[in-house]
């Protein structure tokens, strides 16, 4: 017997929501059943598919207003706990991005630096409750005379606190391995000489990207999973390049994709928006974002039922390739490779070093599950689609 | 076969006794230093890993706190925040002994204190900064 091809349009799927009769599963629960049944029988049954990522994301921050003060203040320059903010907006308004580090940070000067304290860190202060200093100064105009201001804040007393990620949730991204001498201290963490270990950041089959590999069901406007609160896309990220090298099944086989996401700082959650600091690199910000992907058709189940060994990534050299601006790929992993524990490189067995959290992303999705189950989270009609390529 | 990973801090008295030759020939122990700060009238500390018949061992554990040494589980001195930890896995690259590993396929992240060395080389690599150490510092220094 033929199964009837499914359709379904967001509309019904948030009928469904509302009556709390969403059929919901993760990403990873997506793929045992489209291997098991198939991708028509898995789009008859499910509405909605739930994915997560908890990794670092440097380019992160936040838009801070802190309101006017008396005297009045038009501040130039701003810091929060010693971390400088982007002052150049209008009078009390600020931007804190994630790498930003703290002032009196001895950066590399002791090789490798430790970094213990930057945006990332004051964006998670602020979200746990927690006191910060605010400082800012300014050259004094008529009206607004006031020089310098310092009082420590907490986000409940900012009139104004929005996070603004221009750079979200990597579609994929490289394998990274040394091939010189010496031990080295990366973005992409320590990495060992002579391919000692080879590190990789995403969660594989569960991460957003992977499971809308042509961004068909999102776009700006849709509600997603941001720092344990609801958020939105509001658009491709920096560095958005769908045209990237596919596999058959859509999945790119570098970058591509990218999120610029928000959402207010105010609902969110300190376990899922955490500082981090980089040995020898810098400071940066770990986000929790989760994407719940609407199955409108056969094609958003198959995708969706993507599998670890059909995601592949690049390996790339980090030692000599990568800073001379030349990352061309030394061999292509699948991400059931790296997730077993070693990768096969130049005929040795290399220990694969995860700096994605699998167990966060599938926490994220699992919390997305539920909201959308219990009727708390409707999904969105995307506005304007992200730039995409053509399916092959 | 016992072993454990131990931290030894010593009192100025002890400082000069050839206490691990001691533990080899009357106890029948081998050993394997991990991290030593012994100098001559000042209080010292030594991390070793010491291995024997169970019975050997406690004897051997015996002596040393006859001789006013303070003995120590070496994974008492490292701990691990699990509220700071976000279970990524980048800890793992660094840790030499094995006790920061993976357990698949449910990715999480284990610290295992009994084998570690307390080489501290998770301190600084723990993006999170949730690996802590309770040495007495100012004994490495």
């Amino acid at each position: 017997m033929a199964i009837k091809k499914t359709t379904r349009t967001i509309e019904e799927i948030n009928k469904k929501i509302r009556s709390g009769k969403a059929v919901v599963v993760r990403a990873d629960e997506m793929t045992e059943i489209v291997k098991q049944r198939g991708a028509g029988a898995a789009a008859a049954e499910i509405d909605v598919v739930t994915t997560g990522t908890f990794s670092p994301m440097c380019s992160s921050g936040a838009f801070i207003n802190f309101g006017h003060t008396k005297p009045a203040l038009r501040a130039s320059k701003v810091w929060f706990n010693n971390v400088p903010a982007y002052g150049g907006i209008a009078a009390v308004d600020a931007y804190i991005g994630a790498t930003e580090v703290a002032e009196d940070d001895p950066l590399n000067g002791v090789y490798p630096g430790q970094f213990k304290y930057g945006g990332g860190h004051v964006i998670h202060d602020l979200i746990a409750g927690k006191k910060v200093t605010l400082r800012a100064t300014s050259y004094g105009t008529d009206c607004y005379p006031r020089k310098e201001y310092e009082k420590k804040i907490t986000l409940s007393e900012l009139p104004y606190a929005t996070m603004l990620n221009p750079r979200n949730a990597y579609q994929n991204y490289n394998c990274a391995i040394n091939l010189t001498a010496k031990t080295i201290y990366t973005y992409m963490g320590v990495l060992k000489p002579k391919a000692g270990n080879a590190n990789y950041a995403t969660a594989g089959c569960v991460s957003p990207l992977f499971n809308d590999p042509y961004y068909l069901t999102l776009g700006m406007g849709t509600r997603i999973f941001l720092g344990g609160a609801q958020g939105y896309i509001i658009g491709p990220g920096t560095q958005h390049n769908p045209n990237a090298e596919r596999a058959k099944n859509g999945t790119p086989l570098s970058g591509a994709g990218t999120l610029m996401v928000m959402g207010d700082m105010k609902q969110m959650d300190p376990k899922w928006i955490a500082g981090v600091s980089m040995l020898g690199y810098g400071c940066s910000i770990n986000i929790g974002l989760g994407v719940p992907i609407p199955i409108l058709n056969e094609d958003m189940a198959r995708f969706t039922g993507v599998a670890d060994e059909d995601i592949f990534t690049r390996v790339v050299d980090y030692g000599n390739d990568y800073p001379n601006g030349e990352s061309k790929p030394l061999a292509m992993v699948s991400y059931a490779q790296l997730k077993s524990g070693m990768i096969k490189f130049d005929g040795r067995d290399i220990p694969t070093v995860p700096l994605s959290s699998y167990v966060r992303a599938v926490e994220v999705a699992e919390i997305l599950k539920t909201w959308i189950k219990k009727g708390g989270f409707l999904l969105t009609e995307p506005q304007v689609m992200l730039p995409t390529a053509k399916k092959s | 076969m016992y072993s454990k990973m131990l931290s030894l801090r010593f009192p100025v008295q002890v400082v000069n006794e050839p206490i691990v030759v001691n533990l080899v020939k009357d106890y029948d122990l081998s050993f394997n230093i991990l991290k030593a700060t012994v100098y001559p009238r000042q209080e010292g500390l030594m991390v070793l890993e010491l291995s024997g018949h169970k019975s050997n061992y406690l004897k051997g554990i015996k002596y040393l706190k006859g001789l006013g040494i303070d003995v120590k589980n070496i994974g008492n001195d490292i701990k691990r925040d699990d509220a700071k930890c976000f279970q990524c896995g980048a800890c793992t690259a660094v840790c030499p002994t094995g006790a920061l590993y993976i357990k698949r396929p449910e990715m999480e992240v284990i610290f295992d204190n009994s084998k570690c060395s307390a080489c501290e080389l998770c301190v600084a690599a723990c993006p999170a900064k949730a690996m802590e150490v309770n040495f007495d510092r100012i004994l490495l220094e």
